[in-house]
């Protein structure tokens, strides 16, 4: 297997809140012989409330993005780009398929890189890092990897609403299992459970539960999913999207409070667990700036970082 | 078997054109300048006559052209109207009404072909030019050539012994017809054998379905074939050639009496493999019958799962049980050949698999069934004898129904399987009438056309039936409050009052759509018919042949064309059978004349042609070193002309003289 280094593109998310997600891709990227490499001068992808004013200004700002990362590969093959923040992963994709053909759509997006001395050929394929772990580096080698298996751990696999929709490209939109199947690729165990793909109501809160426009949405949102992870007996809930992260990990107390019963899970990334099995080093996998982090006995060897129940942020 | 009529007599003379121009209402004179077409029509030579008149195809319109042979004023004929596929046989036949051979005519598409897709109507009255210079150049080169008549056999290909191919077989047995009918399953009866009851008038399916059956089991005039697929078909229209392959049941049909004591005495003392009957919901033993009218009553060993067969040991307890020696374990595939003039396809459907949609927990959650398996549940031949209980042998105090399961969907089926609103209401009905339970219908449109079907929904409505308007989100196990633990919960848009909807049901219900069968390509093929991408069989006409496909002697009936109830299925294999009895009680067919013929002086005996006719109608004389074609045989395909290397095989109104004739019309318009 040749090493081979993928363009990664992080997003303000996974660099801000949630950067032990870009820590931890990176470290066990490294691990399995891949690289990523931080596309340079990234900007804004476009998400947030952008595309339902403008959509053609959204995409103008995700196609800056691809045609930068196209100019880093000058041969005429298509050129991946990873991006680990679904919100990024999503806006990216719907660029990347919104400029796919001719079109009024293609010309002001063109129009609007070449103000600016870019020119976008349609080489970029967005992807998500999931995606190449599961099916480009493959479970066989995440397996190898694992030299402490996190045996006895029960996992809730949280997809989130954004990976497999609206575009699904590598996985079942309604039951995804990559992120199952990874899990138990290094010793641990999924919980079955029905809320994979529900929204944890990031995307109404845009500052919290707490401050955000519709704080009672978002709790109830994130509260279904704790409590139902809780409940079927999950050890901790592995992430792939920093927004999912902070707002699962953040408000349990304050969730506590509001619904009269007590939470304390831990929310991860993914990459974190794996990077754990892998044997990598906790602070580069910046489980230390997790607020509850924990490993079951007796997998928990070694596990130092700071004990659960902290307090919630802004709280 | 071939005859000439022999009453035309060639034309004497030059030709004398008469060019008749349809305006088709205003389908081809809203778009092409019609008189200018005449107008052209008149200066082009040969042409004795230029008319145009409002639908050609009307009486009136015929009699111009019949009117215009008769008087001696014209020859020879081109209709400037529709596509040959439409009209030809309309205009051949009032040709030779007219007194002259009916290929004395050829016909100019200046509709499909010209005002339909023209946008410019100057563009379109150019081409419409085009096209009938080409045809007046070409049919005054036809030859003469008389109409051939192919004999019809009277014997009749069914296959599918579901209503529709039981329908279709005893109405052509009443009429003294012999009917092949070929049922791939043990038995016959399809789908409608495993329905409890029959919407909107609830009777019994079995009651009203198991006499017939019987009745095709004991018919003098049909020959019944179970267990049984068509493995060949060749011929054509009125002399097909059928091979039907008889697969071994391992037990002498003619012998079993249905007795049932082997399945009683099988070394299975309980049922260990899925019923496929029951859809899965109980167990049978490797010997079985389907259920108890299965006809014909006849009990199969399944070699798969039989201890014989995959061991060798087993003390056979079955065969000690027979009184009737019955068992034949050495049976092997048998076949059969036979000769029929037209053939009934009525291989109908199958549902939608519902594991195809994850998110309404179809195979996750025990509790979640299809509506057929639903059907097994409330039969009194099924699995709980006709008690509505879950798997754990509860019975549900809630039930929901989901309508439109694979159907109406961009991502699965994107048609309304036209059958799922009735069978959900019934479904509602007869589970709140057996148990009382509370039902929830959750449905996108209620569509209820049909006769007493409207009434139907209005008594199911006044039964209290819940009817929530609104695509089902999802099915799932997580409780969100207490009312909800231990239950699963249907989540969905209630469009009518506007808000998201969670309800606690014991039981869910899919109302699976309907879709073609897997194998309908293979089938497709195996009949050389038609069918769309999606997998339904294509009818010639959509509304006006509807039973007919594009191949001259095979019919439809039932799903395989499309989503259809019990009633739609029988109308049409009862429009079947009349369009079969039609073409066997005449007796016979009219074939092309486009037949391929060698001229002997040319033919240099390469004998590219012999292997390369699909049809096997060329022989080879290898003593005079010359290929010839059996015009009986010939369908007029035209391979061997285009292979031809020295130009000796010429095919009637397709020689190059008429088809470099026709191309100079179009180009000299140019």
């Amino acid at each position: 297997m040749s090493a081979r280094t993928y363009t990664y593109y992080p997003g303000c998310s996974a660099k801000g809140v949630g950067r032990g997600f870009t820590e931890s891709l990176e470290a066990v990227f490294e691990h399995l012989g891949a690289g990523l490499e931080e596309l340079e001068d990234w900007n804004c992808c476009g998400a947030t409330a952008w595309p339902s004013v403008d959509e053609d200004q959204a995409f103008a700002l995700s196609a800056r993005n691809l045609a930068l990362a196209e100019d880093r590969v000058p041969d005429a093959g298509p050129v991946d780009v990873l991006a680990s923040c679904t919100g990024c992963y999503r806006a990216l994709l719907k660029t990347e398929r919104a400029l796919a053909g001719p079109g009024p759509t293609a010309d002001k997006i063109g129009g609007a890189l070449a103000a600016i001395g870019l020119d976008y050929e349609g080489r970029a394929r967005v992807r998500h890092p999931i995606d190449i772990l599961v099916n480009e580096i493959g479970l066989d080698r995440v397996s190898a990897a694992v030299v402490r298996p996190l045996t006895g751990l029960k996992v809730a696999c949280y997809y989130g609403c954004l990976l497999v929709r609206p575009f699904a490209t590598f996985d079942d939109q309604y039951d995804p299992t990559s992120m199952d199947r990874l899990v138990r690729a290094v010793g641990a165990e999924p919980i079955e459970w029905p809320l994979k793909t529900r929204c944890c109501g990031g995307s109404c809160y845009c500052g919290g539960p707490v401050i955000g426009a519709m704080p009672e949405a978002t709790m109830q949102l994130s509260y279904a999913l704790l409590r139902e992870a809780t409940k079927r007996g999950a050890d901790m809930i592995a992430t792939i999207c920093p927004l999912c992260q902070f707002n699962l990990e953040g408000f349990q107390d304050r969730m506590s409070r509001r619904f009269g019963r007590p939470l304390d899970i831990p929310a991860v990334f993914i990459s974190q667990l794996l990077g754990v099995a892998f044997g990598i080093d906790e602070e580069r996998l910046g489980i230390q700036r997790l607020m509850r982090w924990r490993l079951p006995e007796p997998a928990a060897v070694g596990a130092s970082a700071p004990a659960g129940g902290g307090g919630d942020a802004r709280d | 078997m071939l005859e000439t009529e022999g009453a035309l007599s060639p034309t004497n003379g030059g030709p004398k054109i008469g060019v008749y121009v349809c305006h088709c209402g205003l389908n081809i004179a809203g778009k092409v300048d019609v008189e200018a077409v005449v107008e052209f029509a008149s200066t082009l030579p040969a042409v004795a006559v230029a008319r145009d008149y409002k639908f050609m195809c009307s009486d009136p319109g015929q009699e111009l052209i019949e009117k215009d042979l008769r008087e001696g004023l014209v020859n020879r004929v081109v209709v400037a109207s529709c596509s040959p596929l439409m009209h030809e046989a309309t205009f051949r036949r009032a040709t030779a009404e007219g007194g002259q051979s009916p290929f004395y005519f050829q016909m100019a598409s200046i509709r499909e072909h010209v005002s339909w897709v023209t946008a410019d109507g100057h563009e379109a009255t150019d081409k419409a030019k085009a096209l009938v210079a080409a045809a007046v150049r070409r049919v005054a080169l036809h030859e003469y050539l008389e109409p051939r008549k192919a004999e019809v056999r009277p014997d009749v290909l069914v296959v599918g012994g579901g209503i529709a191919g039981i329908s279709a077989a005893l109405t052509l047995a009443e009429a003294g017809k012999h009917v092949y009918l070929v049922e791939r399953e043990t038995t016959i009866g399809g789908h409608m054998a495993k329905f409890d009851k029959t919407f909107p008038t609830l009777d019994c399916s079995a009651c009203i379905l198991t006499p017939k059956m019987s009745a095709v089991r004991s018919h003098p005039n049909i020959t019944l074939w179970t267990y049984s697929d068509v493995v060949a078909v060749e011929g054509f229209t009125g002399d097909f050639t059928v091979r039907v392959r008889h697969r071994p049941r391992y037990v002498i049909e003619e012998l079993c009496t249905g007795c049932l004591e082997c399945i009683e005495k099988c070394i299975h003392k309980q049922g260990k493999f899925d019923d496929e009957w029951n859809e899965g919901l109980s167990k049978r033993k490797p010997i079985y019958i389907p259920f108890p009218q299965a006809t014909p009553p006849v009990v199969v060993v399944d070699p798969d799962t039989c201890i014989w067969f995959k061991t060798g040991k087993c003390p056979q307890t079955c065969i000690e049980a027979c009184e009737r020696d019955a068992f034949d374990f050495a049976q092997t595939e048998t076949f059969d050949e036979i000769k029929v003039g037209a053939i009934i396809l009525g291989t109908g459907f199958k549902t939608f698999d519902a594991s195809k949609m994850p998110e309404y927990g179809y195979g996750r959650y025990p509790n979640v069934y299809t509506s057929l398996e639903v059907e097994r549940l409330l039969n009194a031949a099924g699995p709980t004898g006709g008690e509505v209980v879950l798997r754990d042998g509860t019975r549900p105090k809630v039930v929901g129904i989901i309508h439109c399961v694979g159907s109406r969907d961009a991502k699965h089926n994107v048609w309304c399987s036209k059958v799922c609103c009735m069978y959900s209401l019934k479904l509602a009905h007869i589970v709140k009438e057996r148990i009382g339970a509370e039902v929830y219908n959750f449905y996108i449109d209620m569509r209820t056309p049909g006769k007493g079907y409207e009434e139907f929904y209005d008594k199911i409505l006044k039964e209290g039936v819940h009817m929530v308007r609104g695509r089902v989100a999802g099915v799932t196990d997580e409780a969100a409050s207490p009312e909800e633990e231990g239950h699963l919960v249907i989540r969905a848009e209630d469009t009518l009052i506007g808000s998201v909807r969670r309800i606690p049901v014991d039981m869910v219900i899919l109302a699976v759509g309907l879709e073609p069968r897997p194998d309908a390509q293979d089938v497709r093929r195996l009949f050389n018919i038609s069918c769309g991408g999606e997998g339904w069989f294509t009818e010639r006409h959509p509304k006006l042949a509807p039973v007919s496909t594009f191949t001259d002697g095979v019919f439809l009936a039932g799903a395989c064309q499309g989503p259809k109830d019990i009633p739609d299925t029988v109308a049409q294999a009862g429009a079947a059978a009349a369009e079969v009895l039609a073409m066997v009680d005449r007796g016979y067919v009219m074939l092309e004349a486009n037949t391929a013929h060698i001229d002997e002086a040319t033919c240099s005996g390469c004998k590219t042609c012999v292997g390369l006719c699909p049809f096997g109608a060329i022989s080879f004389d290898e003593e005079r070193k010359k290929a010839s074609v059996n015009e009986v045989v010939c369908k007029g395909c035209g391979i061997c002309v285009g292979a031809c290397p020295s130009g000796a095989a010429q095919q009637h109104l397709f020689t190059d003289e008429e088809i470099f004739a026709e191309i100079e019309g179009v180009l000299a318009y140019v």
